[in-house]
């Protein structure tokens, strides 16, 4: 079963098209292009050395690589203001990066060090940073979409003019939460932008073999909200959709579903095979026609912004950094014991101001 | 000191609260306009406007997450679930995300959230409509679960716990609304959580118990003190987590006999921890094996007399109450 495409996806110019000359990106100076194409280096180079860790058995558990998405992530977080949040699944390391987490932390905590961005406590499937308003890194489909809605709430209440943008994958369209969130946010005028990340795949289930009706944005409509699509490869067209939406959710309080059409190049998680439900030939075809990476290189070598020498530079950085972040890792302890009933209790762990009595902990 | 009842004095912790912190909001089905379910926030809505006392559409997961998320950017919600039955549908959002969230960030994001709302049988509505969940609740760590038995108690700890800065569940019942007793006016009156109650002095045997059975073993020793001449200390938890176990073990070393009674289905409920506590904490102290009482292992059961004799009474107490001591 082959992937399917976003209703509109397809007839979109990449690159050179209209969405070069919208006003985000054609405002950008020269250093933030380039920052906009480090980014998306820095994230691939750091995933594969993630993976480089998991094969050697560094890294336990689940690794959900982001590797071919990073024009979504890097492309809407490029866009957040000092009162815009993100909140994602648990492909969550393009985010983290996008919004600017150091990768040292990052890298730990995939190994589980005391270090790590989390004290080696969530993995990597819960990286947060609220100081940076990201807000993980969630691993259950579609349960972030209501604190999404929530952050939106908040930022409403408190009469902040932000928005947030709340990620999810194409499977995670059909959860009963998701829809429940749709509701509560057209309903009550929230500022927050669902954005589906639509790889085509949940795990081995391609969309057609999960979700009905046209389009998955296209169910906005049902509750009355703004919704868009958008060709998720060429990152100033990320950029030139989600500015719109983003533009209405804060200054008019317009929630939205935008979904931006990717694909993933690895397995669902480093576990899965890939064997059973797409074809190694539709892989290449989006490596070789439709990569992030070498589109917008692509693009900013024909504006004259970058050239072959600095993209070098910048990928040997990118190596590197990810190098500096895995020894790093390496070289940190372990949480111990001790630190296992830590960050539980918020009284716990500021016992000079507990107001409460009795047993926190059982044994 | 007034006389509120159970419903009133949760209101007026409300009130307080949404007078003393801009943060508070309250939201829930049906409790703006409709004045609550069961008509805890009437008046509410009146006094703090629509932007405070929030309807919400028929959505747990929806808007219990959306408070969550709220939370985490500093408003302080208290969801009311219209019965903590409901809490099945939004478990997710409760025990995963609420629950988990301040460890998973290696305790960068703290969820001062509320939720309430009434946790009882005994009112004939069926299984689907009478669960018990604070052992469910108490079983995740990161998560504090009240009870509270009196009218006092709700509004001291219902204070408490919207001041406090973990997810608090606040679990009242439906029967005990109209119940009467003396309340502190006193807006900084605050009963801490986690500390139990002594509400009746006593030396042949310890009752442990909690919310509406709290009343139950107090009728019931009534009758054994009169009928039987046996002196029962009654040991209200008020809060299941965290757990004042020493005031439950300064009473048995007294007594030396106890029996746990709870509105709870008795596998792995909050009477099964109490009793390996005890027997781990305080085993030399007894003088026999640590009795328990709790709702039928059933489903609840429609047939209105018959609900009454699965839950916990005052007469299943008191004949559980002379096994204990025999
Ligand atoms: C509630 C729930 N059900 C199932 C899973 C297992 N699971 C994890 S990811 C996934 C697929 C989700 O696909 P999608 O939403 O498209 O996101 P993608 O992995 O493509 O980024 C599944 C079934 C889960 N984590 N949570
Ligand atoms: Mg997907």
């Amino acid at each position: 079963m082959s992937k399917k495409a976003a209703p509109t996806a397809e007839s979109k110019v990449s690159c050179t098209g209209q969405s070069a000359s919208a006003p985000i990106n054609a405002n950008l100076s020269k250093e933030e292009k380039i920052e906009l194409h480090r980014k998306m280096v820095r994230i691939r180079r750091f995933e594969e050395r993630s993976l480089r860790s998991y094969q050697s058995k560094k890294i336990g558990g689940f690794l959900h690589l982001y590797i071919g998405q990073e024009a979504v992530a890097v492309g809407c977080c490029s866009l957040m203001g000092k009162n815009d949040h993100v909140i994602t699944a648990y492909r969550d390391h393009g985010h983290a990066m996008a919004v600017g987490m150091d990768t040292k932390a990052l890298m730990a905590e995939l190994y589980g060090k005391i270090t790590g961005c989390s004290k080696g406590k969530g993995g990597s499937m819960h990286y947060f940073a609220p100081s940076l308003n990201y807000w993980g890194g969630h691993g259950i489909v579609g349960g972030q979409i209501p604190l999404g809605t929530g952050l939106a709430y908040a930022l409403k209440y408190k009469k902040l003019t932000g928005a947030a943008m709340a990620f999810m994958g194409d499977g995670a369209v059909n959860q009963g939460a998701v829809h429940e969130a749709y509701n509560l946010a057209a309903l009550w005028n929230l500022p927050v932008i669902f954005v589906i990340e639509n790889n085509g795949y949940s795990m081995g289930t391609s969309q057609e073999r999960s979700s009905a009706g046209p389009g998955l944005a296209q169910r906005a409509e049902a509750y009355g909200m703004n919704w868009g699509t958008c060709f998720g490869h060429d990152i100033y067209e990320v950029r030139a959709t989600m500015d719109k939406f983003l533009t209405l959710a804060r200054e008019k309080h317009q929630p939205a579903v935008v979904e931006i059409d990717t694909y993933r190049y690895r397995g669902h998680s480093v576990a899965d095979p890939d064997k059973t439900y797409r074809t190694r030939e539709e892989i290449e075809e989006y490596r070789n026609t439709k990569d992030p990476i070498q589109l917008f290189q692509k693009t900013l070598l024909a504006e004259g912004v970058i050239t072959e020498a600095l993209i070098e530079q910048i990928d040997t950085e990118a190596k590197a950094e990810a190098d500096l972040a895995a020894d790093f890792a390496e070289a940190s302890p372990f949480p111990t014991p001790d630190d296992i009933q830590k960050d539980v209790y918020w009284e716990a762990d500021n016992a000079d101001k507990r107001t409460s009595k009795g047993r926190l902990f059982f044994d | 000191m007034a006389v509120l009842t159970y419903r009133e004095a949760i209101r007026a912790a409300l009130s307080e609260e949404l007078t003393r912190d801009e943060n508070v909001v309250l939201m829930g089905e049906e409790v703006a306009q409709f004045h609550g379910a069961y008509k805890v926030s009437e008046g509410l809505l009146e006094k703090f406007g629509p932007d405070r006392i929030v309807d919400t559409p028929i959505s747990e997961a929806g808007f219990i997450g959306m408070g969550v998320g709220a939370s985490m950017l500093g408003v302080r919600p208290v969801m009311e679930l219209m019965f903590w039955s409901f809490y099945s549908v939004a478990f997710d959002q409760i025990l995963n995300n609420a629950a988990n969230v301040r460890y998973m960030s290696g305790g960068l994001i703290n969820c001062p959230i509320v939720i309430r709302g009434p946790a009882n049988g005994g009112t004939n509505v069926g299984a689907t409509h009478s669960h018990t969940p604070e052992n469910v609740l108490a079983n995740h760590p990161g998560v504090k679960v009240i009870v509270p038995a009196t009218a006092a108690d709700a509004k001291g700890l219902l204070k408490s716990a919207i001041r406090d800065n973990d997810p608090c569940f606040f679990l009242e019942n439906t029967i005990l609304y109209g119940e009467k007793g003396e309340v502190s006016d006193d807006p900084e009156l605050l009963i801490p959580l986690g500390l139990a109650d002594v509400k009746r002095k006593g030396t042949d045997l310890t009752i442990v118990t909690y919310g509406r059975c709290v009343l139950h073993s107090l009728a019931a020793a009534d009758i054994l003190e009169k009928e039987h001449d046996v002196s029962v200390e009654v040991v209200d938890l008020r809060t299941i987590r965290p757990l004042d176990i020493d005031t439950v073990l300064a009473s048995v070393k007294k007594t030396h006999r106890v029996l746990i009674v709870e509105e709870q289905k008795p596998f792995a409920s909050v009477g099964s921890q109490l009793a390996y506590m005890i027997q781990r904490e305080a085993f030399d102290e007894l003088d026999g094996p640590i009795h328990r009482l709790a709702t039928i292992d059933a489903p609840a059961i429609y047939s209105p007399p018959v609900e009454v004799e699965q839950l916990p009474n005052p007469q299943r107490v008191l004949k559980a109450a002379l096994a204990a001591v025999e």
